[in-house]
C-alpha cells in the first residue's frame, strides 16, 4: 500500500504475465504508448501455469492489494495446455480467497493475447480501479511485513 | 552474497524523459550485494556493452541487472556480452523500465520510483540466479511446408535448392493457390499462369520436393528442429501413382452438374475431375459428394475408361508420420464471403461478381474463354462499376478492419484491361483512398486513370439494386462534387477484403503459434523479424502473416526460406536451459508432475538411496528429460512436495520478485 500527497489510495498490484502472449501484450502497449496506472507491477512468468498459488498469497500477505494473472487465450497456449491448468487452479485459489474475505475483485485472470496491448492497458485500468474502490487489504496482510 | 553490477539504461531520451535514471542507478546502488550502479545512454550500443563486460571484469560480477527495454529486445544483446567477459549469460536479469514503465507513464515521480522498484525486483532475483549450461539437440534435416500457393513453392525451391529435402502439404488436390486463379498481374500486366505454372512443374520435379496434394496436417508434436507432424493424405480416390492425367475420365463422368470451384463456381465440372489444365500434380480427383457410383453404386464410368486402372472406389484416407527439423506456414488468403452485405446485392443478382469471379471471367481458360460476358445473360457489358473497400477499413462487425491492401492496384488493372480490350466499355471506380505504394505502382494507377480514362470517383457506393430490365441500378455520392449519383450499370465487381484461410487458426493452435486479433500470424518482431514466428523453428510466408501482393509474398517467400535453411543447415541446436528439475530427495513418486506435463519430458527412475540407518532403499522418483522440457512450469505448481522447480524461474526466484515489489 502506497499513500501519496493527494491522500488518495494507491493500492499495489502484482501482474503475472507469461512471456509469450500478455507480456508481450504488455511490450505492445508501452510501444502504442497506452498508458495505465504505475500501481501495476508486472513479473514475468514463462506460461500462466508457471504460478504458484504460494506466490498469489504471498503477494497479499506481504501488502499487495490486488493481484492479476494474464496468460494467453484458451487454445492459444505456447504451450498447448498450460492456460487450462491456470484457469483450473485460479477458480479453486479465488473461491478460498474468497472465503477467507479477500474479495473477488481483488483477484483476476484475464487472457490477453501479444496483439492485445490496448486491452492490456485497458484491462489493467479497469482493475486498478476496481481494486482502490475496494480500499487496502487489511485481511491477508502480515503486518510484521510492513515497512516503517 | 553476489557481486552485482546494475546497469540503467537513458535509451535516448525513450527513458530519460520520463524517469530519472539517475535516481534509479543511484537508489539500485544502495542494495544488498550490488557492487556498482552506472548509468549510460544507449546500453545495448557497443560502448555500452563494453561499460557491461569492463564493469564485469574490474568488480568480479557475478550477476548483472540491466535496467533497459523488454527481455523480449535485448535479454540475448546483454546475455552475449556477458557471456563474452566471462560471466555465466543466466546470470543477467532485465529489468522492463522502457515498455513497461517511462512509455505508459507520464509523472516523473511515480514513474521513477516504480522503475527503482522493478530493478529493486531484478536485483533480488539475480542473487538467486544459477549459472546454467544449455545442451543440444539434433536437428532433423527436412523442412515441412503448408500451403501449396506460390508463397509455399517459393519457400520451397528455395530450401530444396540449398539441397535440404521438402514437403509441400497442400489441402486442395493441386498447388499453385490463389495466383493460378489470377489472369494478369500488375503492375506489368504479365500472365499469371505464365509465370506460376513453370514454378509448380520445377517443384513437382525437384528431386528434394516432395508434394503431398489433397493433405493436411492433423497433429504436431515436438519443437523447434524435431518436430513429429502427422500428415492426413485425405482419399481421392485415384491412384495418384497410377493416374496419368489424360482427362478421359472428366470428359465421360455422366455427373456433369458441379459448381466448379476453380472458376468460383461462375461454371461446372464434372464429378471426377482435374481442377485445371495445368494442375501440378496432374491427377484425378473424385468429389464423393457428387459421384453416382458412391451415392447409388450404379455407375463406374470412369472406372470403366481409365486405362490405367487408377480409380479406386474404396480408398481410405492415409496417415503419415514424419519429422521435421522446421516448418514454414503458408496457408494464404481468401476473400471474405459478402452475404452480409445485402446493399450490394451480391447474392441476389448475378451480374455482382467479386474481383476474383471477374478475374476468371476474363481469363482464357475461365467459364467464358477470356471474352468478358455478363453472367445472367452472357451479353457483352458495357457499362461496369468496380466498388472499393468492401468489408476493408470497416468499423462494424461485418467487415475487417484493416486494408486489404492489394484492391487498390488490382482494381486499376481491371480496369485497364477492360478498357484496352472493349474501348466503348465505360467503367466507374467507386473509392475511399487510392493506395498504390509500391515500385511503379502509382504510375500504373495512374495510367489507368490518364491513359485508359477510367472514372475515379471518391464516394461510397450506398446502394445496389438489379432491375426488371436487367440493368443495376447504382447510388453512390460523389464526395469531391458533393452530389448524389444514380449509375445504370451492366456489371457491378465488388473488391472484398481479403482474411487469413479457415485453416489457419486450428493450425496455429497446433504450432502454437500467436496470431492477431484478424487470424493473421503473428511475427516475431514487427520490424527485425518479419518471417519468423515468435515458436522457434515455426517461419511464417506469404499472406498468412498479413495481406499482401505477389512480390511482396515472393520476397517473404525466399526471407522465410533463408531463415529455415539456417536453421537446417545446424547439425544441433542449443536447448533452452531454464528446464524442470527435481529433487529427488523431495519427490515422492506421486506422478503429478506427469500428468501435467505436455510433452511427456517426465520419466520415472528407481534411485536407490542412503538411509541414515546405513542401509540402502530404492524409490521410484521424477525424472526430467532436459532436451523434451520447455520449461512452462506447469510441473512445479503440481508438485505437492516442492520437489519440482523450474531453472530460471525458480519459487525462491519469483517470490524474491514478489517481496520486492511489495516491500
Amino acid at each position: 500500500m502506497q499513500v501519496n500527497d493527494n491522500k488518495e489510495f494507491q493500492p499495489l498490484i502484482v501482474a503475472f504475465c507469461c512471456n509469450w502472449c500478455s507480456y508481450a501484450g504488455a511490450d505492445l502497449s508501452g510501444t502504442n504508448r497506452l498508458n495505465y496506472p504505475t500501481n501495476v507491477k508486472i513479473i514475468r512468468v514463462p506460461c500462466s501455469c508457471r504460478v504458484n498459488p504460494m506466490f498469489i498469497l504471498r503477494a497479499f500477505q506481504r501488502g499487495a492489494d490486488g493481484v492479476i494473472l494474464c496468460g494467453c487465450h484458451p487454445g492459444d497456449c505456447h504451450y498447448t495446455s498450460g492456460n487450462y491448468f491456470t484457469r483450473r487452479r485460479m477458480t479453486l485459489l479465488f473461491s478460498m480467497l474468497d472465503f477467507l474475505g479477500i474479495e473477488r475483485d481483488r483477484t483476476r485472470v484475464e487472457w490477453v493475447s501479444a496483439a492485445e496491448g490496448a486491452k492490456f492497458a485497458a484491462t489493467m485500468n479497469e482493475f486498478t480501479e476496481a481494486v482502490r474502490k475496494l480500499g487496502p487489504n487489511r485481511r491477508l496482510e502480515d503486518l510484521r511485513c510492513r515497512k516503517q | 552474497m553476489q557481486r552485482i553490477g546494475v546497469f540503467v539504461c537513458h535509451c535516448g531520451t525513450n527513458i530519460a524523459a520520463t524517469v530519472d535514471v539517475k535516481t534509479v542507478a543511484e537508489a539500485l546502488g544502495h542494495e544488498p550485494g550490488v557492487v556498482i550502479s552506472q548509468d549510460y545512454q544507449y546500453m545495448c550500443s557497443e560502448s555500452g556493452q563494453n561499460l557491461v563486460k569492463n564493469a564485469i571484469k574490474e568488480h568480479n560480477l557475478t550477476g548483472v541487472v540491466v535496467c533497459s527495454c523488454s527481455p523480449r529486445m535485448h535479454e540475448n544483446t546483454f546475455r552475449k556480452a556477458a557471456a563474452a567477459a566471462g560471466l555465466n549469460s543466466y546470470m543477467v536479469e532485465i529489468a522492463n523500465i522502457r515498455e513497461q514503465c517511462s512509455w505508459i507513464h507520464k509523472d516523473i515521480a511515480t514513474a521513477t520510483e516504480k522503475a527503482i522498484i522493478l530493478g529493486k525486483a531484478a536485483v533480488a532475483k539475480v542473487h538467486l540466479n544459477a549459472p546454467l549450461t544449455a545442451g543440444e539437440s539434433p536437428v532433423a534435416k527436412r523442412a515441412l511446408v503448408i500451403g501449396g500457393g506460390i508463397a509455399g513453392i517459393q519457400t520451397a525451391l528455395d530450401i530444396a535448392e540449398a539441397g535440404f529435402d521438402v514437403d509441400i502439404v497442400e489441402k486442395n488436390p493441386t498447388i499453385g493457390g490463389k495466383m493460378a486463379q489470377i489472369d494478369k498481374t500488375f503492375p506489368t500486366l504479365d500472365c499469371a499462369a505464365c509465370i506460376l505454372t513453370p514454378k509448380m512443374v520445377e517443384a513437382s520435379q525437384n528431386e528434394h520436393i516432395t508434394i503431398h496434394s489433397f493433405s493436411e496436417v492433423t497433429d504436431v508434436k515436438g519443437f523447434v528442429g524435431n518436430f513429429t507432424v502427422t500428415i492426413k493424405k485425405k482419399a481421392r480416390f485415384v491412384d495418384e501413382t497410377k493416374c496419368t492425367g489424360c482427362g478421359l475420365c472428366t470428359e465421360k463422368c455422366p455427373m456433369k452438374k458441379v459448381p466448379n470451384e476453380f472458376n468460383m463456381g461462375l461454371d461446372n465440372r464434372s464429378a471426377i475431375y482435374i481442377p485445371f489444365a495445368q494442375a501440378v500434380p496432374k491427377v484425378a480427383t473424385i468429389d464423393p459428394n457428387y459421384c453416382m457410383m458412391m451415392k447409388t453404386g450404379k455407375c463406374g464410368v470412369c472406372s470403366k475408361v481409365c486405362s490405367a486402372g487408377a480409380i479406386d472406389y474404396k480408398q481410405q484416407d492415409k496417415f503419415i508420420e514424419q519429422k521435421y527439423g522446421a516448418i514454414v506456414v503458408a496457408t494464404g488468403f481468401n476473400p471474405i464471403n459478402l452475404d452480409k452485405y445485402d446493399e450490394f446485392a451480391y447474392n441476389q443478382c448475378p451480374d455482382v461478381v467479386t474481383s476474383l469471379e471477374l478475374e476468371r471471367l476474363m481469363n482464357a481458360a475461365g467459364p467464358n474463354g477470356g471474352t468478358l460476358l455478363r453472367p445472367s445473360d452472357k451479353t457483352h457489358p458495357h457499362k461496369i462499376v468496380f466498388v472499393q473497400c468492401v468489408g476493408s477499413r470497416c468499423d462494424d462487425s461485418k467487415g475487417k478492419p484493416y486494408c486489404s491492401k492489394i484492391c487498390c492496384m488490382y482494381t486499376a488493372k481491371h480496369a485497364m484491361l477492360i478498357r484496352e480490350k472493349y474501348p466503348d466499355t465505360e467503367v466507374y471506380v467507386f473509392y475511399i483512398d487510392v493506395r498504390t505504394p509500391g515500385k511503379n505502382f502509382d504510375e500504373f494507377y495512374r495510367r489507368a486513370v490518364e491513359q485508359y480514362n477510367v472514372h475515379y470517383i471518391k464516394g461510397m457506393v450506398g446502394k445496389v439494386t438489379p432491375r426488371s430490365d436487367g440493368k443495376i441500378d447504382v447510388q453512390a455520392s460523389d464526395l469531391l462534387a458533393n452530389e448524389q449519383l444514380h449509375i445504370d450499370a451492366d456489371m457491378v465487381v465488388l473488391a472484398a477484403a481479403i482474411e487469413p484461410d479457415k485453416t489457419a487458426r486450428p493450425l496455429a493452435t497446433m504450432l502454437t503459434t500467436q496470431m492477431d486479433t484478424n487470424d493473421f500470424f503473428t511475427e516475431a518482431h514487427p520490424k527485425l523479424r518479419p518471417v519468423e514466428s515468435a515458436t522457434a523453428g515455426i517461419f511464417l510466408s506469404g499472406a498468412c502473416q498479413g495481406p499482401k501482393d505477389i512480390p511482396e509474398t515472393v520476397a517473404q517467400a525466399s526471407a522465410a526460406a533463408a531463415k529455415a535453411i539456417g536453421l537446417l543447415v545446424k547439425n544441433s541446436i542449443t536447448c533452452n536451459p531454464c528446464v524442470a528439475h527435481s529433487n529427488e530427495l523431495m519427490c515422492n513418486g506421486c506422478s503429478s508432475c506427469e500428468k501435467v506435463c505436455p510433452y511427456g519430458a517426465i520419466t520415472y527412475i528407481d534411485k536407490e538411496f542412503r538411509m541414515p540407518d546405513r542401509t540402502t532403499a530404492v524409490r521410484r522418483v521424477a525424472n526430467v528429460n532436459p532436451a523434451v522440457c520447455q520449461g512452462c512450469g506447469a510441473c512445479t505448481v503440481a508438485c505437492p512436495s516442492g520437489a519440482m522447480d523450474l531453472n530460471g524461474f525458480s519459487n525462491s526466484q519469483i517470490m524474491a520478485e514478489v517481496d520486492a515489489i511489495c516491500k
